[in-house]
């Protein structure tokens, strides 16, 4: 893990409001698994102040590390000023990520919008093994394109309002198919907006089909100092009643979380 | 010995290689920052609240940003004492700085508690008070804002002690003077000041308040302002050492409040932002002695020049 300066190489809009982020970092693209994170600072003042979480959505070659970003505030809208050439802070890599998808089974890789970020990189490292990428968008305009991101990457969609793909949510779309497999053959990773990823988790515990998700807060320090990213466990699986998403997560066993909690 | 400035201080007993140490709450027990900066580097460390029992916290969301600050309502979580000085100690024992202990109670008794439990503990330099947090006994009353129960706070520590005791002191008081005497005449060796603001953010399409908690302690440059005033009239007022904190993000903030009367100082949300923020400002404070021709550091504490 480090705290560096790193040298932005591209940031391009590649969606509505969503963008990809190229910077140069070695020691991260070299040490980063596929569900970790980078603490970004987003500008040297103090307004924003507090360093924004980003998933890592890929590396290329040795050096280059890939974040894919939606504009949902300040400190978005600031990151997209940054260009090519400007210097950026970066910690990370950070938090736990995925457990490497066994290469027999049948992966699910389940997202909602922006949260296709960290799954993008989780197909990326495991090219061999049989994966399922399913994307839900709002509609057909809001769809991000793994091509246009610079990945390789092929996705069923699903469209809320059924202007592309799948008509209805990912998760009637993952219904769908996870009864065509076994559920001790299947595995599903997931990340996305709250309510998507408890439908998702809804969906896995009917079909008793293993899910690691990745979780989503508020974050100060990204280094289990400042506690302020908890989320509620469930008691019945964990010891502690909260679980810090930057240490513990952002990935966890969904049989952690407690799911009824806000 | 170096050719460059001395920039130790004594804080009464207790003695620290330069002026700069990281607020309770923003540094963990220390080990969260092991891999990104030299924690040697440090003149202490304050640790993370700590209570007799362990505490899981408050509800999220614990945080939520400010312009310039951020609110937070963690709620003291901890692994109390018994889980600190197993679990978190050691590493602290390992380090070349010095460890002090933020403590917490529910009540007078618990403070007095705490203070037992850490008489006569390798490795603990000194005893910080957190008065900021609510008296069981008083119906939830916060101690801090009570001049007279932070005294006897302060005398229960103090009395069952082999440490130094810095009491650090809340600014949601409407005479921070008050406070600060009384505490000195209670026996605090220190006083350390201010801990956050209490304050509040609602999310306007939901009409909730952004915190799970509802109210929050803000901090961080929005509150630098508010923090070096009353270090400024504390100072004035105490012939013990003052340690200010108070939206510290860069040296020249720290030199600020060196001079405005505080003897040290403690960085906390700065360490959110920049994780080497604290090394900065050590490094920074050496430089502005050098460029100003200051032998000793503490030559600058409360050097403010109010000459019309």
């Amino acid at each position: 893990m480090i705290e560096k300066l790193c040298k932005i190489l591209s940031n391009n809009q590649v969606a509505p409001d969503t963008y990809l982020i190229r910077f140069s970092s070695p020691e991260i693209a070299s040490e980063a698994v596929p569900g970790q994170f980078v603490m970004l600072r987003i500008n040297e003042g103090f307004d924003p102040s507090l360093r924004r979480p980003f998933s890592i959505c890929g590396v290329e070659g040795e050096d280059v590390v890939k974040i894919l970003y939606k504009v949902v505030g300040k400190g978005t809208k600031g990151l997209t000023y940054k260009d090519a050439g400007d210097s950026i802070s970066v910690l990370g890599p950070l938090g736990k990520g995925f457990s490497t998808p066994d290469p027999l089974k049948e992966n699910f890789l389940v997202a909602g919008g922006i949260g296709i970020a960290p799954l993008l990189f989780l197909y990326q490292k495991n090219k061999s093994a049989k994966i399922h990428f399913l994307s839900g968008f709002r509609t057909s305009g809001e769809i991000i394109d793994p091509g246009t991101a610079g990945f390789d990457a092929e996705h069923m969609i699903a469209t809320d309002d059924g202007s592309a793909g799948y008509d209805g949510r990912v998760t009637g779309l993952l219904a769908e198919k996870l009864e065509q497999y076994k559920p001790d053959d299947t595995c599903v990773y997931t990340c996305g907006p709250h309510p998507m990823l408890k439908a998702v988790r809804d969906e896995c515990l009917k079909n008793n089909v293993p899910c690691q998700v990745s979780m989503e807060t508020f974050m100060a320090c990204g280094l289990g100092a400042c506690q302020g990213c908890v989320v509620k466990s469930d008691l019945t699986a964990v010891k502690t009643p909260y679980l810090h998403v930057c240490k513990e997560g952002p990935v966890f066993d969904m049989n952690n979380i407690d799911w009824e909690s806000k | 010995m170096t050719d460059g400035p001395d920039i130790s201080v004594k804080l009464g007993n207790l003695n620290l290689k330069n002026p700069v140490m990281t607020a309770s709450g923003t540094f963990g027990y220390g080990k969260e920052f092991d891999s990104v900066i030299d924690l040697n580097r440090l003149g202490g460390i304050v640790v993370k609240g700590i209570s007799l029992k362990p505490m899981p916290g408050n509800p999220p969301p614990r945080i939520v940003e400010t312009p310039a600050g951020m609110l937070n309502a963690i709620g003291l979580a901890n692994l109390g004492i018994d889980g600190f000085l197993k679990e978190k100690l050691p590493f602290l024992k390992t380090l070349d700085t010095k460890t002090i202990v933020n403590i917490y109670g529910h009540s007078i008794d618990e403070y007095a508690e705490l203070a037992g439990v850490l008489k006569g503990v390798d490795g603990v330099d000194a005893v910080e008070i957190n008065i900021s947090c609510p008296n069981v006994d008083k119906g939830g009353l916060v101690f801090g804002k009570d001049p007279e129960v932070s005294a006897r706070v302060t005398e229960a520590v103090a009395g069952n002690t082999d440490k130094p005791v810095i009491v650090k002191l809340t600014p949601n008081v409407s005479e921070i003077t008050v406070l600060a005497k009384a505490v000195e005449q209670a026996g605090a060796d220190c006083i350390s000041l201010i801990n956050t603001l209490t304050g509040m953010a609602i999310d306007i399409e939901t009409g909730k308040p952004k915190l799970g908690n509802v109210s929050g302690g803000l901090s961080g440059p929005a509150i630098k302002p508010v923090a070096l005033h009353m270090v400024y009239q504390a100072a004035k007022a105490v012939k013990i050492p003052v340690i200010g904190i108070g939206g510290i993000m860069t040296a020249e903030d720290a030199i600020e409040f060196l001079i405005a009367g505080a003897s040290a100082v403690q960085v906390g949300t700065a360490n959110f932002v920049n994780p080497k923020a604290s090394i900065d400002i050590i490094d920074g404070l050496i430089k502005y002695c050098e460029r100003k021709g200051i032998g000793s550091i503490q030559e600058i504490t409360g050097s403010i020049n109010v000459d019309k």
